[in-house]
């Protein structure tokens, strides 16, 4: 890696509009070939319940949430949103490896707040979000972003309910992050 | 011609590798954006990067107007395209709860996978919290299941629910983000002067 010196000098990222539009055409892609966008929270869905299966599998199928999503005929990880997870997984680390960021484990905070902080944070902000996009029918990447884009109403409303608490929240959040 | 799967031009065999595709191609352009950081991407909430915004919005317009024209042209047959579901009150209190976990977290499901991709603990950590949340909602769901399923208003879009043509909400959000564009590039001026380190 090397190292610029000078503080204010920002990462290397691609242009965010041209990320916009890439992003965009992306999402005209996945709908003009599969008919329905792209997603992220699904994946780790399938997940829960292939655990709850394998474990439990009594009480995974008498579950009326999961039972909907086991089938006879296959695993609940071989479904779309897997692979197209696993996709996210892989670009990320093409990404990261083209621009230099793939490096050893390490925790990005304020420098107001510990490590150990942050990670506690990032814990529950998850599982808000995990809780969150069951209720929303997906996250910001297949409500929000595919449900808007595809002018339904309830992706529109996914997207300002996520963005609208974000903003009133901050203030009470700020130590995080400023 | 499209949806070229659900027509049944690509054959359903290809899904999966089609699926890995266009995953890579997500991942790649979220990291590429910088969504592997939690610091940037909330950046957007205080005022120092609006990043998010520029992307969110340049993606919607595209794929909106994208989806309009190739309906336009008769190359898409937009009544076989997917339309989430919209169960009113139950997406918004779920909205609400994901903002909450935004603003916590530092990020949401796809960008987290792309911190783990470059060796993020954070990224990792909330992850594994997405894991356990939906666990909490499997777990819970009697509780709640006839709230889940309250307010179904079927698979309709703004059109269907305004009345409003999808070309003028196209327009609107295109209105909307330009103005936005403009007006957080003057907010992220001013906010950076007064910080002392951009360096994430």
């Amino acid at each position: 890696m090397n190292k610029h010196h000078s503080k204010n000098s920002e990462p290397k990222y691609i242009n965010p509009y041209l990320g916009g539009v890439l992003l965009g055409l992306l999402v005209l892609v996945t709908v003009l070939i599969t008919g329905r966008g792209l997603g992220a929270s699904g994946a780790i869905k399938s997940t829960v319940v292939t655990t709850a299966h394998v474990f439990t599998p009594e009480q995974a199928k008498s579950n009326a949430y999961m039972n909907k999503f086991i089938s006879d005929d296959h695993s609940p990880m071989y479904t779309w949103l897997v692979f197209e997870t696993l996709g996210i997984f892989l670009g990320g680390l093409l990404s990261g490896i083209v621009f230099g960021r793939v490096k050893k484990l390490r925790t990005e905070h304020s420098p107001k707040i510990t490590s150990k902080t942050r990670l506690i944070f990032a814990l529950i902000g998850g599982m808000l979000f995990g809780i969150g996009s069951q209720f929303g029918r997906g996250c910001t990447s297949g409500a929000a972003l595919s449900g808007t884009a595809t002018f339904a109403l309830g992706g529109a409303v996914v997207m300002f309910a996520i963005f609208g608490t974000g903003y009133a929240a901050a203030y009470f959040f700020r130590k995080l992050w400023i | 011609m499209c949806p070229l799967i659900p027509n049944g031009i690509i054959g359903t065999g290809w899904d999966f590798v089609i699926a890995l595709i266009l995953g890579i191609a997500f991942g790649f352009i979220l990291e590429a954006s910088g969504f592997s950081s939690s610091r940037n991407i909330v950046g957007v909430f205080y005022g120092y990067n609006f990043v998010v915004l520029r992307v969110f919005f340049t993606a919607l317009i595209v794929a909106m107007v994208g989806l309009l024209y190739f309906s336009y042209f008769g190359w898409l047959d937009l009544s076989k395209i997917f339309i989430l579901p919209t169960y009113l009150i139950p997406m918004i209190v779920g909205g609400v709860i994901m903002g909450i976990g935004f603003i916590m977290g530092g990020f949401c499901p796809g960008t987290s996978f792309t911190a783990v991709a470059i060796g993020k603990l954070d990224g990792i950590v909330f992850t594994i919290g997405l894991y356990l949340g939906i666990f909490v909602f499997t777990e819970a769901y009697p509780l709640f299941g006839d709230f889940y399923n309250s307010g179904d208003l079927g698979n309709v879009t703004i059109t269907d629910a305004f009345g409003i043509p999808a070309s003028w909400v196209a327009m609107a959000f295109t209105v909307v983000a330009l103005a936005a564009f403009w007006g957080t590039s003057l907010i992220e001026k001013r906010v950076r002067k007064n910080r002392s380190e951009y360096k994430f």
